[in-house]
């Protein structure tokens, strides 16, 4: 029983009720570092991480955290851990840090990390939590996944940085195609994400009241 | 005629009802209604009585547009080879237009009849519109398969998503366009995509009056080799359908006798554009932009102020529908459009980002009015009493 819940704690936030498609949250980020399929795998790891860590953190004190103050309680939580990966991706994928710049530093500020933490690991056990942080997690890597593997193959014409259309079509070798320079700007990414939210709601027939 | 009339009645139980092809009903009911005027009248309120159906709206636009692409037939061709004569310049133009009109079409009829079978609505012949627009307002070498991924976007993220054809926000050749305009860049700007001709391509008039800061635009203008008679007759470098003011302003007089479009957004774009010239013109001595010296007949007669203005801001959907909104929607754009030409150096031409933008705003306008209305009403009551 508490088996089969918690299978659906981490299931649910991947598809129906994903953060980004359904509740709209985090879209900041799936707008800027999507421009390329490595900076958004690397910018999804970093979340999953947080987002496990300060949800089974949080749900580890939650007893202990008075209510008035929980807000501060949980930021500290999550901006330790933010701060721990942004320093191993400094050390260890200097290049992918350099392009993400901010955006690690800005995890703090992703709604579905303090959401999750104040909607979810402030009321359930440790282990739930984490699970939850990690379907959530997955849930955003997915979309940010799915958006950049659109951009970097319709923008750039290349995935992970390795050219997939062939040389010979653009037009500079003598070929008819070009890169559409359009998913390489912000509004590039509203239109994929829109897509995606308008492919998801046809499928499960949502409608927003 | 009567046999068409007996074959179109005698196969339509076939497409209504339990007939065989009864998913199909929109594109029978589109060949029926373009050819012959419908009989039925609307069940619910509010009933309108008028001769002029959208139909009939819509392809008095097309006669309107008609002297502008014949124009730009011609003068595609006189661009590349001035001395081929009438003939031989129309078919030059010809074959360059003709494909990009099919695939124009044929892109935005698949998707609006995909959208009419799978919605159960009827066809809208409002493509035929925005298919023939977005191509004038393209430059003769734009690749066709850009063409169909263009309408594709105008057609379904300009119109579809929000609710088909009467719920759209933006004017869907506009999105079309502008979709073209930011995913392919060299295919819509810089001076040599403005010609089928691979060399001897001079400048557009606007970029011209652009090119060397500090000196006057119009002069830099004079300099290129145009006169204000070239720009006003269209023999000069450009989209399909902008280049002649003539050509437009047949259409623009056939819009207004018809009353199709309104002439309080025209008005207003001409007060709004010739405001924000004069300004400028004040300004120009105390900045090193040569477009500042522009006068607003200078603006009227270059690039796309005209077309824009005539054909796309006073799309009866996307525009304002108050009276006075549109006066202050008209407004709005002829000073975007003068703003973004004179201010932002990265477009050359500010219309279609204009209308677009004052698109956005329609909405709130006709609000505002309203809400104007109903304070001054309930003034004047309160004063009654």
């Amino acid at each position: 029983m508490a088996a089969r819940k918690n299978i659906k704690t981490l299931t649910e936030p991947v598809g129906i009720s994903n953060p980004i498609t359904r509740q709209v949250l985090g879209i900041c980020s799936a707008l800027a570092v999507t421009v390329k399929l490595d900076t958004a795998l690397v910018m999804s790891g970093a979340l999953i991480f947080v987002l496990v860590g300060s949800n089974g953190l949080v749900s580890a004190f939650r007893n202990l955290i008075p209510s008035r103050v929980r807000i501060i309680v949980m930021l500290t939580i999550i901006a330790t851990l933010v701060i721990f990966i942004d320093q191993v991706l400094k050390a260890f994928l200097f290049d992918i840090s350099k392009q993400l710049s901010v955006f690690v530093g800005l995890i703090i500020t992703n709604c579905i990390v303090l959401g999750r933490a104040e909607a979810f690991a402030l009321k359930n056990g440790v282990l739930p939590s984490m699970l939850d942080g990690l379907g959530n997690g997955l849930g955003y890597g997915m979309i940010l996944v799915l958006v950049a593997t659109f951009r970097e193959l319709l923008g750039s014409g290349s995935l992970l940085g390795i050219p997939v259309v062939p040389e010979m079509l653009y037009t500079e070798n003598g070929g008819w195609y070009m890169n559409n320079g359009l998913m390489l700007l912000a509004p590039g990414a509203f239109f994929v994400l829109g897509f995606l939210i308008w492919a998801q709601r046809a499928m499960t027939n949502y409608t927003e009241e | 005629m009567r046999g068409i009339r007996s074959l179109l009645d005698r196969i339509e139980p076939n497409f209504t009802g339990d007939g065989k092809f009864s998913r199909l009903w929109p594109l029978y009911e589109m060949v029926d209604t373009l050819l012959y005027t419908p009989a039925r009248t609307t069940v619910v309120a509010p009933h309108v009585r008028d001769a002029v159906d959208m139909k009939r709206s819509m392809v008095t636009v097309i006669i309107a547009l008609l002297p502008a692409v014949f124009f730009g037939l011609f003068n595609t061709g006189y661009q590349l080879h001035p001395e081929a004569g009438i003939g031989g310049n129309m078919l030059t133009g010809l074959q360059a237009f003709l494909p990009m009109l099919l695939v124009s079409y044929a892109a935005g009829g698949f998707w609006e009849m995909l959208f009419a079978v799978v919605r159960r609505h009827d066809i809208n012949e409002s493509f035929l519109v925005t298919g023939l627009l977005l191509c004038l307002t393209l430059p003769p070498s734009v690749p066709l398969w850009i063409v169909a991924l263009g309408v594709s976007f105008g057609v379904v993220i300009g119109k579809e998503v929000t609710g088909g054809t009467g719920y759209n926000i933006f004017n869907p050749a506009l999105v079309a366009r502008a979709f073209i305009f930011f995913a392919y860049p060299s295919e819509m700007s810089g001076t040599p995509v403005w010609s089928l001709a691979d060399e001897m391509t001079r400048a557009t008039p606007l970029a011209a009056a652009a090119s060397v800061p500090g000196s006057n635009g119009m002069q830099l203008v004079y300099d290129a080799g145009y006169s204000l008679q070239q720009l006003f007759w269209g023999l000069i470098p450009g989209s399909f359908g902008e280049t002649s003011k003539a050509a437009i302003l047949i259409g623009a007089l056939l819009l207004l006798l018809t009353r199709i479009a309104s002439w309080r957004i025209m008005a207003g774009g001409l007060f709004g554009m010739a405001g924000t010239a004069l300004l400028a013109n004040v300004m120009a001595p105390f900045f090193q932009n040569p477009m500042f010296y522009l006068s607003p007949l200078d603006h009227l007669l270059m690039g796309s102020f005209a077309f824009g203005l005539v054909f796309m801001a006073t799309d009866p959907v996307s525009a304002a529908q108050t009276d006075r909104g549109r006066w202050i929607y008209g407004f709005l754009i002829g000073m975007l459009c003068v703003m973004i030409r004179l201010i932002n150096q990265a477009f050359a031409e500010g219309v279609m980002l204009g209308i677009l933008l004052a698109n956005a705003f329609s909405p709130m306008i006709d609000y505002m009015v309203l809400r104007q209305n109903i304070a001054r009403r309930k003034r004047a009551y309160a004063k009654q009493k």
